[in-house]
């Protein structure tokens, strides 16, 4: 990975800061123009509402300035539209240990997800139920595990 | 109608429903449920950027999403009238969600495979998001269609009187990127579906208002307009 690529795989997600934006599967391309140094960064929303987009591209120009690389663009793009299965499986770790559960795989591309079971991320087990299908932020859902009784997020599969 | 007319119509629809779903915000019968509208809310708004925007561009006068959503009256809006009726109860709110998430879920799936690439890549993104609108709003439907003698009198009251502005949905329109009348199969058949799990039933009426892809609307329409617009025009060009 070229520096400049890492420096912007290392920018947060702003609302669920244990995850880079790499990993959550938002940044689709880095390019560094040869010669000029400039570079252009495409990314894509998980949500279209997602109002966290501003907040991403302002730490994307933050951290190539911080790099060496005032001179940048983020571009957004809406097609492909971001998937679930583009998370890492560093990243499903990595929500998994914050106590956020992961997204089912979805496989093929049926329209309405359905979620049979979620794993409870604190003790693991799968006897779990549904509190609320919206959560703290767009791509999330509430959830409560029957066993320990802790209530958790759930990342929904989309 | 064209591109423009018609792009600019599907983005007013998801601004006004924004707008008023996000009504409900601290008002909701409870904590999940007001959660819920404001996300979908939210899901309506994020469409609408993205489709005022390419309006925007179509039609080429510099105009864009913030011009279009603030500056413009009434009769220049086309959203349908059914995104415009008041809240109303809960029930009220749920019958509007639903009609319009299963008008609005086969709509984004076919513009998703439409020829224009820009209204494809809203439909691809969006329609993910409607179908979830749809799950929710047909769980609400059932739940009060199917529950106690109250909530069922009350959501059938809720479907009788919103049944009639569906029918402005699917005016044909063949020259436009998705035909609003080859959606109303589609409609028809989850409409019923639902319906018949709710145990409640389709009003009979031939009475079916519409005017609001032709900018004719409701006297809700101002009020709306002028809540959500006041502040840009106050303040023009405000930022927070």
């Amino acid at each position: 990975m070229s520096d400049v690529r890492a420096a912007v795989a290392a920018v947060v997600d702003p609302e669920i800061r244990v995850i880079t934006i790499d990993e959550l599967g938002i940044l689709r391309a880095v390019e560094e123009e040869p010669g000029t140094g400039r570079v252009l960064v495409t990314i894509t929303p998980t949500y279209t509402g997602c109002p966290a987009m501003d907040v991403i591209r302002a730490d994307i120009r933050r951290a190539l300035a911080a790099a060496g690389h005032p001179d940048a663009e983020v571009r957004t793009v809406y097609s492909p539209a971001w998937s679930t299965d583009w998370i890492s499986d560093t990243g499903r770790a990595k929500l998994a240990a914050a106590g956020i559960a992961p997204p089912a795989p979805r496989g093929d591309d049926t329209v309405v997800p359905l979620t049979l079971a979620v794993r409870c991320p604190r003790c693991g087990s799968p006897d779990t139920t549904q509190v609320s299908r919206f959560g703290s932020t767009a791509c999330k859902a509430l959830w409560r595990c029957r066993s320990c009784s802790e209530p958790f997020d759930h990342l929904k599969a989309l | 109608m064209s591109l423009f007319d018609f792009t600019l119509g599907l983005g007013d629809d998801a601004l006004v429903a924004a707008q008023r779903l996000g009504e409900w915000t601290s008002r909701a019968p409870e904590m999940e449920e007001d959660v819920a509208l404001a996300n979908i809310a939210l899901d309506q708004l994020g469409a609408a950027r993205l489709l005022l925007t390419y309006a925007g561009e179509l039609e080429g006068a510099g105009r864009d999403e913030d011009d279009l959503a603030y500056l413009r009256d009434d009769r220049e809006f086309r959203n349908c009238l059914l995104v415009e009726l008041p809240n109303g109860d809960f029930g009220v709110t749920m019958a509007k969600l639903f009609f319009l998430a299963a008008y609005q879920s086969p709509l984004y799936t076919a513009l998703a495979g439409c020829a224009d690439e820009r209204l494809a890549a809203v439909g691809a993104k969006a329609r993910k998001e409607s179908a979830y609108h749809l799950d929710h709003a047909a769980l609400w439907v059932k739940r009060l269609g199917d529950g106690t003698d109250e909530s069922h009198r009350r959501m059938q009251d809720a479907v009788d009187q919103v049944w009639p502005y569906v029918h402005e949905l699917f005016v044909p329109d063949p020259a436009a990127p998705v035909d609003p009348a080859t959606l109303r199969a589609d409609f028809d058949a989850t409409v019923a579906a639902v319906l018949d799990e709710a145990t409640l039933t389709r009003p009979e009426t031939s009475w079916t208002p519409g005017g609001g892809r032709d900018g004719v609307h409701t006297e809700h329409l101002s009020y709306l307009l002028a809540e959500m617009q006041v502040l840009h025009r106050a303040h023009p060009g405000a930022n927070w």
